[in-house]
């Protein structure tokens, strides 16, 4: 216990006595953790409450499912409230319906006689429960299906394509002299300096004009040829020896062989940080198929989300599920990267 | 486990390997003809003829579409009308109030960006700065404290909007907060301040952690042997700061400076999920307005939107050249 305490306690420099500079690091530290896990969470457990749960306020920190009772007589499970009665004692009982300030309530063991009771006088008997039916019904009542599987699609093929493209490029561009290399790399670089936006309306027009509009590989295809991907392999390539690769041609190797079985396995490390980033931009991809999807069966999941969270009813209940369905990729990336964010993925991630 | 993961990584990339072995016959024959020279330029070809179709030439078709007008997409369908488009961009009777401009809209987008990424960016850059300068310190459980700060990062910006939506409408979390606090509760996005300040806040929140890495790395860059002579001398900390820390972290922080810049200028995303442009005007950004005025309004016109997409990119130019000279200089300070 005091191991713990002691290590809890460890701070810079000497003496036992707290600096206030401690104090506002902890500070800092705990809120910020508070402020950057505080809304996921809070998005989580409030995609599983119901819709009336939702719209309550205050709302609750946790979600609840009202207990329900099977009453002979009724065909459906009625709900059960704690009743307090005139005389101040407090017995649970069963809606049966609610007509204005007052409700209709039966005792589950006495189902003949009806009760008025004021609402006012009524609580719900709940316990902590989740409401499944938020993520289930989507898949089945809606499009999510379509969008998950869209996403996957997406994401998969663009992120093998922008792996092997990149790779092929880094190869080339890392590993052989030839004439015009330096302004290949120059062009690579000037890529760099334009984004999306600015070439929104063109783009479209290319796009439309191969015949990829609203389909999956209008999606796919621009996004392909990243140059910061480009950059890491070729980065990484040129610190493997020569050498090898001269071993390999006295061997008879083609230079497609010499690409694939030496190349490629050693580039290996690169090549699974580009595939990490490729994942998470291709998934969170928005602009791009907002533009170029137009059917409905065709949307990723975060143009679906946007499209069911712009209408004119919106119904969070479904959308909160989606939501967290959504940032499930994303989260297993980060519990399983959260060891190599300490080691400088910020150089890399420039885009 | 560990054996299951590698056989399905085997599995995975099976028709992978299959797949070259297949090419190789066929590559064998392409190089026997051209020679390695031929070989380099199918390396290159994916890669530059994606580049080529979906960069270089819808930037150079961006020009062309900015001297046309009309409503219609296809470039054959759309007449010139030379530099009008900028003419209408740039008519103003006086720049500080959009009102007075003839593309009103495009002047209200320009200004609601100035006033966004002035206090985003320094927003950001405060909070990244005291998050690092925190994070280097020794304290347990510093790996994790990293990774805490870089978790909105990986979200995507329509999850970032809609978390942030559910928490600022009227039952929402915050509110929840406001009353406990004794106050009234507010219907936040209705409120032309309160909307601009959560764009600011969320955006900031969510783009913070990448920001902080980067300030990170500049930090554990610096000699820990000034810190120590500093130390003999009994230096106080504030002095420390300003005489060791901050100027060797100029660089870096001259990086991140313009960095933010050029990716708040591109706002779009989160902000668009979270408020929809809204209330009226009032979070209306330069990509929302392209995107509107090329492709969603009514009263479309993609030579408009091209004509203003061609000016913000001029910005991100120059600034990209100056991040590119910061960058390198960065690196030359760490090498010396």
């Amino acid at each position: 216990m005091s191991a713990i305490m002691g290590f809890l306690t460890r701070r810079r420099g000497h003496g036992g006595r707290w600096h206030w500079t401690d104090v506002a690091t902890w500070i800092w530290l705990v809120g910020g953790t508070v402020m950057m896990f505080g809304p996921a969470l809070w998005l989580i457990s409030s995609s599983f409450k119901d819709p009336a749960q939702l719209a309550e306020f205050p709302p609750s920190l946790l979600p609840y499912v009202q207990e329900v009772a099977t009453v002979e007589g009724f065909a459906e499970p009625l709900p059960l409230f704690a009743v307090t009665m005139e005389d101040g004692s407090t017995r649970v009982l069963a809606q049966v319906r609610r007509v204005g300030a007052t409700a209709q309530m039966v005792d589950p063991a006495n189902p003949e006689e009806r009760l008025r009771i004021p609402i006012a006088n009524r609580t719900p008997v709940r316990n902590i429960g989740l409401a499944l039916e938020n993520y289930v019904d989507p898949f089945l009542a809606f499009d999510f299906f379509a969008y998950l599987r869209n996403s996957v699609v997406v994401t998969l093929s663009a992120t093998l394509l922008t792996l092997l493209t990149n790779s092929m490029a880094a190869f080339a561009l890392s590993k052989y002299r030839f004439v015009g290399r330096d302004a290949v790399l120059l062009v690579i670089v000037g890529t760099l300096m334009v984004p999306l936006s600015v070439i929104l309306v063109p783009l479209y027009s290319v796009v439309n004009a191969t015949g990829l509009l609203d389909s999956l590989w209008g999606v796919i295809l621009p996004t392909i040829a990243t140059p910061t991907g480009v950059f890491l392999l070729r980065q990484y390539m040129l610190t493997i020896p020569d050498d090898l690769i001269e071993a390999a041609r006295m061997d008879h190797a083609s230079e497609w062989q010499i690409y694939w079985r030496i190349i490629l396995p050693l580039t290996a490390p690169a090549l699974a940080v580009l595939a990490i980033f490729s994942v998470v931009w291709r998934w969170n991809d928005f602009l791009w198929p907002l533009i170029v999807l137009s059917r409905r069966e065709l949307y990723t999941l975060q143009v679906g989300l946007n499209t069911y969270a712009g209408e004119l009813n919106v119904q969070w209940h479904y959308i909160l599920a989606m939501t967290v369905v959504t940032m499930i990729p994303v989260v297993v990336v980060f519990i399983f990267l959260q060891r190599f964010i300490t080691t400088g993925i910020a150089g890399a991630g420039v885009k | 486990m560990n054996s299951l993961a590698t056989l399905l990584g085997r599995a995975a990339i099976w028709p992978l390997v299959l797949f070259a072995r297949v090419l190789d016959p066929v590559l064998r024959l392409w190089q026997r003809r051209t020679g390695t020279g031929g070989m380099i330029a199918f390396f290159l070809l994916p890669n530059l003829a994606v580049f080529g179709v979906f960069v270089i030439v819808p930037l150079i078709l961006n020009f062309a579409y900015s001297m046309t007008g009309s409503d219609q997409i296809l470039l054959g369908d759309r007449r010139y009308v030379g530099m009008e488009q900028y003419d209408r961009l740039l008519d103003c009777a006086n720049y500080l109030q959009p009102l007075t401009c003839r593309a009103d809209q495009f002047w209200v987008a320009v200004r609601n960006t100035v006033v966004f990424v002035t206090f985003q960016v320094s927003l950001m850059v405060t909070v990244s700065m005291i998050t690092a300068l925190i994070l280097n310190r020794n304290i347990p459980g510093r790996g994790f404290f990293r990774a805490v700060f870089f978790f909105p990062v990986l979200l995507s910006p329509v999850v970032v909007g809609l978390i942030w939506r559910w928490i600022l409408q009227r039952e929402g979390l915050l509110n929840l907060i406001v009353t406990n606090l004794g106050l009234d509760p507010v219907v936040w996005l209705n409120d032309r301040f309160y909307t601009f300040s959560a764009a600011v806040g969320v955006s900031t929140w969510a783009h913070m952690g990448f920001y902080t890495l980067i300030l990170l790395a500049g930090l554990q860059a610096i000699p820990k042997d000034l810190y120590e002579a500093a130390e003999m001398d009994a230096t106080p900390p504030t002095r420390v700061f300003w005489r060791i820390t901050l100027p060797l972290l100029g660089p870096n922080l001259a990086v991140v400076l313009v960095l933010a810049l050029i990716k708040g200028i591109q706002i779009f995303d989160e902000a668009y999920v979270l408020t929809g442009g809204g209330p009226g005007t009032a979070t209306m950004f330069m990509t929302q307005y392209i995107y509107e005025v090329g492709f969603a309004s009514i009263l479309r016109d993609p030579g408009l939107a091209a004509a203003a997409s061609i000016l913000m990119g001029l910005v991100l130019v120059v600034l990209t050249l100056v991040q590119l000279g910061l960058s390198r200089r960065a690196e030359k300070g760490r090498e010396r």
